[in-house]
């Protein structure tokens, strides 16, 4: 029994795009990790010093930057001073694009409220070096201007002076370069946020308390944004990720069910 | 100028999709767009962000030590001339000495200390039991230095089986994060770059 696989290409299309045009309002439910990482930040006193590291790129950009725009709205509405920085050169962008999205809802200044040091190649040798010394490391910020100057740095001289710091992580360099750093040797409270594809990797990461909380993909995104209450993307898409993994369950069923059937026949004759 | 922008990339998208039905020269012209792109993209930002502020700046104000990473850069750049390759060698021993010597304890602390540590736990749950069961059971199944039978092959079995579980999650995910970008990917089409023809401005709700 043979279907070509465009035949199937177009079944996913379809139970993609109709739920987004139409969308059938499933409920997005908070799971432990990513309410974990909710509770942490909550907790955080208020003026506190949160580092985001966008470590990913344009191809994972729909499970990333939702999340990106998710950890802002949460940063800003409790008052943090926001560090933003990049170990993968399209991140910088990112940083730069969910900042103007985000900053201006809540009347906060660049420079005063947060600050983009931009991108720095290196990946360890980076995170290391601001172990030691992040005015050193990132002596310009995203616009060129001297890091010393930018008010929102005052006193930051290296990881002791960060409260948080979360990875926004697609791969190499990510959260296992910020966990042997800035968690193993900094001892620094760490989250992550990653791909779906990294995150069963990363859940050993979670269970060891190397990380405090994690979110996982498009859904982790979406489970973050209904925790601070600003929908986008993530959860919108959240009503087409169910009906295409109900479809390619269907389609496993059906194979199997097409297989075993194939091979009774075959032992009858 | 958005516009523009916003067509641009829907019709690489389509060009890049349409390697679904068959492969294709529009496919491969947008598969070189994007490399090309990139590349250029990673060396001006690397420039500007890191050459410039980390480098070339600070050697101009004096900080004349960094003349030593920068000979062992233009060594590294030597690869791309065959006669004189085997000097990008240096460099590269380097980078791999330092490495090595600055990360190698760390990253056994995080990645086998920290995660054996993590599997002392008391057996007072059925996670916790299922955890060690999992991770004794699953590292019996890489002990080849036995034959795999009797008592010993059993638990190698059941070792099997809880991989075959973490490859099931595993797949399961890579799915997940697969629709995930054709989610994002319909999510412009539908809503940025649709609206953009007036017979569709209704999409999205623009």
């Amino acid at each position: 029994m043979n279907l070509d696989r465009r035949v199937i290409f177009l079944f996913i299309a379809l139970a993609v795009i109709l739920p987004l045009l139409r969308p059938l309002g499933l409920p997005v439910l908070p799971s432990k990790p990513v309410q974990k990482m909710y509770d942490v930040i909550e907790d955080l006193p208020d003026g506190s010093r949160v580092l985001l590291s966008f470590d990913y790129g344009s191809s994972t950009m729909p499970e990333l930057y939702p999340m990106s725009l998710a950890l802002l709205h949460h940063c800003f509405k409790r008052n943090f001073k926001v560090i933003t920085m990049a170990l993968w050169p399209e991140g910088a962008t990112f940083a730069e694009q969910a900042l103007k999205e985000v900053a201006e809802e809540y009347g906060k200044t660049y420079g005063e409220d947060y600050v983009h040091l931009g991108f720095k190649s290196g990946g360890l040798v980076v995170i290391s070096a601001m172990g030691e010394n992040i005015p050193e490391t990132f002596p310009q910020d995203y616009q060129g201007k001297m890091v010393k100057e930018i008010p929102v740095m005052n006193g930051v001289q290296n990881f002791q002076d960060i409260d948080l710091i979360f990875d926004l992580s697609a791969g190499d360099p990510g959260i296992p370069a910020w966990v042997m750093i800035a968690q193993g040797r900094h001892q620094k409270v760490l989250g992550g946020g990653c791909t779906a594809v990294s995150a069963p990797q990363y859940f050993a990461y979670l269970q060891s308390g190397q990380l405090v909380g994690l979110l996982g993909g498009m859904k982790g995104a979406a489970e973050y944004e209904v925790l601070v209450e600003k929908k986008g993307t993530a959860t919108a898409g959240m009503d087409a990720q169910s009906m295409a993994h109900s479809l390619i369950i269907l389609l496993i069923l059906l194979a199997n069910i097409a297989f075993f059937s194939q091979k009774m026949k075959k032992e009858k004759r | 100028m958005e516009i523009l922008g916003i067509w641009i990339a829907a019709l690489l998208t389509l060009a890049l999709y349409s390697f679904l039905y068959k492969d294709n020269p529009v496919y491969k012209i947008a598969e070189h767009i994007f490399v090309g792109i990139s590349a250029g993209y990673w060396l001006a930002r690397s420039y500007r962000d890191v050459v410039l502020p980390n480098f070339w700046n600070p050697l101009l104000e004096g900080n004349f030590l960094l003349i030593i990473p920068g000979i062992l850069g233009v060594m590294m750049l030597m690869r791309i001339l065959p006669k004189i390759g085997w000097i990008s060698r240096w460099s590269l021993s380097f980078i791999i000495g330092m490495t090595s010597g600055l990360f190698l304890i760390t990253y056994l602390q995080s990645n086998a200390v920290d995660q054996v540590r993590a599997t002392f736990l008391p057996l007072n749950s059925i996670n916790n039991v299922l955890l060690i069961f999992g991770v004794l059971t699953g590292l019996v199944y890489f002990f080849f230095s036995k034959e795999h039978k009797g008592v010993f092959g059993v638990t190698a079995k059941v070792g099997i089986y809880f991989l075959m579980v973490a490859f099931g999650a595993s797949f399961g995910y890579t799915v997940m994060a697969r629709i995930s970008l054709l989610i994002g990917r319909m999510q412009f089409l539908l809503f940025e770059w649709l609206p953009t023809i007036p017979l569709f401005r209704g999409l999205g709700g623009g």
